[in-house]
């Protein structure tokens, strides 16, 4: 069997992050927009930790600051959403057109 | 294999630690049956002992004084019919409870009933057991809506809301006993269950009592946070039945149901066992300083035998007061011979060889067990807390008061 | 220490990450979508156990699949996604944005492969027993800063989501 590299999590990550990017652009819901972007996170820490492998610790500490972040970005996008449904109430992305010409 | 059987008894690791598969699935097992055999007896020891708190007896019938009586639930749950309601998400509602129980069961991983008696030993233990541990509010909030009927969404989302808030609580206050594991002399603290047992070992004091009332503060903390995240009296709101009629798990009879109540216990029992270790020291006997020497160790080393013997004359006392009728000569000869089985275990446990290998688990276990008897005397004692009590018990007074001795902790601990 | 079986591991968990992303994209149910969430995320927590990373893997557990997918599973059952399930899932430019997300895929692969020789030739040795030490002492010690500022950034979001999900401020 061929040794596990760091190439192969490179793989991994770059596969997630090409799925989430898809869910991004083509699902209608935004709460699965929303996770499809969590997605895209997973994918760069994974990318961060499998290159802090090779050089040091720096990448998990980046990885601790991005998840932190993802907490924080999921707080406050939850939260438009849901003002955003008490207004109109649709959870679709192509009906928030209200700044429309 | 044969050799790998009993090389293993000579080394001083967990199983997980060297690696040894075989080993690792036998104390899996055994954590696993001890876990369910400890279910059945809390189970039994909450009615008896809400019984006689409220004056009245309890189960009486089916075994002697009750003994048979979780077997018999057993039985019945399993027999119920399985309904499910009628717009339920199957999937979910069927994955719910089993999230909760593995993750319940996940945290029995870690836990130290000695200083090789472990699955294993991992580096980050506590923050291991803290998160596994928050995931089952996630089988909770799946549980609830699930059900498709108000009253579950109504009961998972105060459930989960509670939970999630007395995390916090929780987590300030094992980090601040963590903190008192970086005092020794390397001046490193350590995230591993084990360490922090060694770590109260060498620096000859158990948390509770360091720093007095710091410890103290943060056990008191940790123990009323431990009670709300188990959901139990007096924060049972959520599954209390005068008011929600039981909560998250309304729709669910039967084996499910079973499945919740063994989660919950192996939950109370796992969060215990994380008090014990962060701050009641562990496997290690009281005094292992103060009074150490030969003799008291003896001493010490007979205590197990002696709450056995102690037990089983308590049985016999039981047998004795039997009435005399012949509706009852079944139940006393159960008795008795439930009776015969525990003097019998108090005689091998007076045994040399067994004496010295069950000293740190009869400990470990005797601890726990003092947790499982308050919690029953919680539920008997207090009335329940309304839900914005609840909350406002959880944000405003705990978490002040936990980060009050997180800084208090770490101030003293620096200076000191 | 060695690790156990690393091939077997590595392919069965990251398996688990692409088969339970491609399930979030694909649900209707939003539930189903969040579920499969928190199995990739959990998978992705055995990842980094693998990459000598246990405390990025504890701290992913307990926010990750014990904080942000409890907020997502609340605000789910709060809005109520029954009528959205019966819609259109996909929008009109699916094709663009498979073919887009492919040809990102594939130029980030193309970019490893003939990057490969940049790569030190063998990883560093980083202790796992330390590492919780080495990591806390790396966050109070040169990145300080940003520990704050990170600290900081949640206050903000906390008040920032309160703000805006309240009916009347």
């Amino acid at each position: 069997m061929v040794p596990i590299t760091t190439l192969h999590y490179l793989v991994v990550a770059a596969a997630l992050f090409a799925l989430g990017v898809i869910g991004v652009l083509t699902r209608r819901n935004v709460v699965i927009v929303l996770m499809s972007i969590e997605l895209i996170l997973n994918a760069v820490n994974l990318n961060l930790v499998a290159f802090s492998r090779l050089w040091g610790l720096h990448g998990q500490i980046f990885a601790i600051f991005v998840v932190t972040d993802a907490a924080a970005e999921a707080a406050v996008g939850l939260g438009i959403l849901i003002a955003f449904f008490r207004n109109k109430e649709t959870v679709n992305v192509d009906e928030v057109d209200l700044l429309k010409w | 294999m044969l050799e790998s059987l009993t090389s293993y008894l000579t080394s001083n690791t967990t199983p997980g630690q060297a690696g040894n598969v075989l080993w690792a699935l036998i104390y899996i097992f055994l954590v696993f049956g001890g876990v369910s055999l400890a279910v059945m007896a809390m189970n039994w020891l909450e009615r008896k002992a809400l019984a006689h708190f409220q004056v009245r007896l309890g189960p009486m019938r089916v075994g002697p004084h009750g003994l048979l009586q979780p077997i018999a639930d057993a039985i019945k749950l399993l027999t119920k019919e399985d309904i499910i309601p009628d717009n339920a998400d199957r999937l979910v509602f069927w994955t719910a409870p089993l999230i909760i129980l593995c993750a319940s069961f996940a945290v029995y991983v870690v836990i130290p009933f000695g200083p090789t008696h472990a699955i294993t030993d991992l580096n980050i233990g506590i923050l291991f057991m803290l998160g596994v541990s928050s995931l089952s509010v996630l089988g909770v909030v799946m549980a609830g809506w699930a059900s498709n009927s108000h009253y579950p969404l109504i009961g998972s989302l105060r459930s989960s809301a509670q939970m999630i808030s007395y995390e916090v609580a929780m987590g300030m206050a094992v980090v601040s006993a963590i903190l008192m594991t970086s005092l020794n002399r390397s001046g490193t603290g350590t995230l591993s269950m084990i360490g922090i047992v060694e770590a109260q070992q060498q620096q000859q004091i158990w948390y509770l009592f360091k720093f007095f009332p710091l410890g103290f503060i943060a056990f008191l903390i940790f123990s009323i946070a431990m009670v709300a995240e188990t959901n139990r009296a007096p924060f049972d709101l959520p599954e209390a039945e005068s008011e929600l009629t039981a909560g998250f798990h309304t729709e669910y009879s039967g084996l499910r149901w079973s499945l919740f109540m063994l989660g919950e216990y192996a939950a109370m029992i796992a969060v215990s066992s994380i008090a014990v270790t962060l701050w009641l020291g562990g496997w290690l006997r009281p005094f292992p300083h103060a009074l150490s020497g030969e003799t008291w160790d003896l001493v010490f080393s007979l205590i197990p035998g002696f709450i056995f013997l102690i037990l089983a004359a308590v049985a016999f006392l039981g047998v004795v007061r039997m009435p005399k009728d012949p509706y009852f000569r079944v139940q006393t000869m159960g008795l008795a011979g439930f009776g015969f089985l525990l003097g019998l275990i108090g005689l091998v446990l007076f045994l040399g060889p067994v004496r010295e290998r069950i000293q740190d688990i009869f400990w470990f276990t005797a601890k726990v067990a003092f947790f499982m008897y308050m919690y029953i005397w919680y539920r008997a004692t207090f009335p329940r807390y309304r839900f914005d009590q609840l909350m406002r018990v959880g944000w405003k007074v705990l978490l002040p008061i936990s980060l009050g001795v997180l800084i208090g902790t770490a101030i003293v601990g620096v200076v000191d | 220490m060695a690790p156990v079986a690393t091939p077997f591991f590595f392919y069965f968990l990251s398996f688990l990450t692409l088969a339970s992303a491609i399930l979030v994209i694909t649900r209707k149910n939003a539930v189903h979508s969040a579920l499969a969430l928190i199995l990739g995320l959990l998978a992705q927590a055995g990842l980094y156990l693998m990459l000598y990373a246990p405390f990025v893997a504890g701290v992913q557990i307990i926010l990750y699949a014990g904080g942000i997918m409890v907020l997502f599973l609340f605000v789910i059952m709060l809005v109520n996604l029954e009528r959205a399930q019966k819609e259109e899932q996909f929008n009109r430019q699916w094709l663009a944005g498979i073919l887009a997300a492919g040809a990102l895929g594939a130029l980030l692969v193309a970019v490893f492969l003939k990057g490969r020789a940049l790569f030190p030739a063998s990883t560093q040795p980083i202790a796992e027993a330390s590492n919780t030490q080495q990591v806390g002492e790396l966050l109070y010690g040169p990145y300080m800063f940003a520990f704050e500022i990170a600290s900081l950034l949640l206050l903000v979001a906390m008040i920032g989501a309160v703000v805006m999900a309240k009916r009347r401020i």
